[in-house]
């Protein structure tokens, strides 16, 4: 078994969950990587009590990024918008569980500055 | 498949950094497009120059300052003759990047105007876009490029129709492409250029470390390079320019030593190549360089390219028997292979190939114009310096296999 791309890493890589586009949407943001050309796009229809009642995310990237994505996006809906806002880089990565290396913390991080940007309109890296 | 030759080289011993072991394993370095590893040559010459050299160039009377003048000079000297300059026109700076951006600021900006138009190709680095971009968003020229054909050519029927429009002023071209590995035909670019009354610059960043570069021969009103990718120190560049341009041109950077005489209100302008030279130089480094440059004339270009060429073929061939890979740009090429894997992002495959020490690029290469064009996002890429043998082709592509093994393909 491999400690980075383990099983589930690889399923969520290969059989995204939420992948695709969400139309008509509330919400919405484009993120990139700069170091490595990554994007990553979200849809985001919000529900009664202001909270995620759809997603899907869209783009292209290594597993890391599209497993991490796929993963939050489960987590995601049905979360209070505010909550959502206050997620940080510490609960993407506890949510991975896997050990992640500097150089791909920001794979790691891309969809979480996504989903953050598409709620709170600022694109920050999740600290 | 392609098997050694005679023209195959046997320098590794000379890198020092590759006689280091990673867990017991040797590294396979094939990032020499980003930078080079460097011989046991310019480390030595770095440090003798610091041990028994060190002073400031071109002032002092003492010995120190005079040797350091010497080594500094002759360096220049040396790599004006390795390239096919001349020595008051070979000017160092601290990169290619700032070879252009002094291209850009003390030509560019004194020379385009509204209704003129700078021409760049799809395939350039962002250090040949960005500048461009500056310069004529700056000075209301406009900027318009070259496309790149899906195999990873430039049209030169698109460049004549470009010329036609008659407003091109400065054509910018890169001679080695560092995605696709193309080798652009630079010469005529600058014989159809020149005609229709366009200077060109060339980048020949990836092009001086693995062939022979004339730039006499070739034309170009400036050619610029990098010292890193060239067995070098980091921290000096090159541009040789042509003369009268260059004579033309305002200073890049004012300061001590790029002048002839100052007064409190106005200055004149030191000779070539030391007016565009402001402040104390990257002294060491044009040394380290010199001893590099040395070390790549004692065994011959011809030779270097050779043997890169007989590794790219060799790779080529490899890279093909690995299922899912699709190679990107010309069949023929420079020392270079960019690559994606179906079902396997670059990122990932960079990942995995260093657990077994071998060092490849992945991602998009400074180049997200080219990336576009050929709709991809990233690709992995294995480049090739005179160092590299056919073992560590061996192993990229061995290390490949297990690689999508992980990912159960």
């Amino acid at each position: 078994m491999d400690d980075l791309y383990r099983d589930y890493i690889l399923e969520h890589y290969k059989r995204p969950k939420n992948f695709g586009e969400l139309d008509p949407h509330d919400l919405e943001a484009h993120e990139h990587n700069p170091l490595c050309g990554d994007e990553l796009g979200v849809h985001i229809r919000v529900g009664d009590g202001r909270v995620v009642e759809e997603l899907r995310f869209h783009g292209h990237g290594c597993a890391i990024s599209q497993a991490s994505a796929s993963i939050a996006s489960e987590e995601l809906i049905g979360m209070e918008l505010d909550a959502v806002a206050t997620l940080d880089a510490d609960w993407m990565l506890d949510l991975l569980g896997i050990p992640i290396s500097a150089t791909r913390r920001k794979c790691a991080l891309l969809s979480l500055k996504a989903m953050r940007a598409a709620i709170t309109g600022e694109g920050s890296w999740p600290e | 498949m392609a098997t050694t030759t005679d023209t195959t080289l046997d320098i590794r011993g000379d890198f020092p950094i590759l006689a280091r072991q990673i867990d017991g394993r040797p590294i396979v370095y094939l990032d020499s497009g980003a930078t080079s590893q460097k011989p046991e040559a310019v480390l030595k010459a770095l440090d003798d120059y610091y041990r028994y050299h060190n002073a400031n160039i071109h002032r002092s009377v003492y010995l120190l300052a005079q040797e350091a003048t010497e080594l500094f000079e002759g360096a220049r000297e040396r790599i004006a003759a390795f390239c096919g300059g001349e020595t008051r026109t070979t000017i160092f700076t601290r990169n290619a990047t700032e070879a252009i951006n002094l291209v850009a600021y003390a030509w560019g900006r004194h020379e385009l105007a509204p209704g003129d138009a700078v021409l760049i190709t799809e395939m350039e680095h962002h250090s040949n876009i960005v500048p461009w971009q500056l310069a004529t968003e700056d000075t209301g020229a406009t900027l318009r490029h070259l496309e790149v054909s899906p195999d990873g050519l430039l049209s030169l029927d698109q460049l004549d129709e470009e010329l036609a429009k008659g407003d091109v002023k400065l054509v910018a071209v890169a001679h080695v492409s560092n995605v696709l590995g193309t080798i652009n035909p630079v010469a005529e670019i600058v014989r159809r250029a020149h005609a229709a009354g366009a200077l060109v610059l060339v980048d020949g960043s990836q092009a001086v470390p693995q062939m022979p570069v004339d730039v006499g021969a070739l034309g170009a009103d400036f050619y610029v390079w990098t010292g890193h990718k060239v067995l070098g120190p980091t921290g000096v560049g090159v541009l040789h320019g042509r003369a009268e341009v260059l004579e033309s041109m305002r200073p890049f950077l004012g300061g001590g030593d790029m002048i002839a005489h100052v007064d409190i209100e106005r200055s004149t302008w030191n000779e070539l190549p030391w007016k565009f030279e402001a402040g104390t130089s990257m002294i060491a480094q044009a040394v380290g360089l010199g001893a590099a440059i040395d070390y790549l004339a004692a065994i011959g270009m011809d030779r270097v390219r050779a043997h890169e060429h007989t590794l790219t073929e060799y790779a080529m061939a490899g890279l093909a028997g690995v299922e899912g890979v699709r190679i990107v740009g010309p069949a023929e090429r420079a020392g270079l292979i960019s690559f994606v894997i179906d079902g396997m992002h670059p990122h990932d495959i960079a990942e995995l190939v260093n657990r077994d020490n071998v060092c490849i690029r992945a991602g998009h290469h400074c180049a997200q114009p080219l990336m576009r064009r050929l709709g991809i996002g990233a690709t992995a890429r294995a480049s090739f310096g005179p160092y590299n043998n056919i073992a560590d082709v061996d192993a990229l592509i061995a290390s490949l296999g297990r690689a999508r093994e992980v990912f159960g393909l």
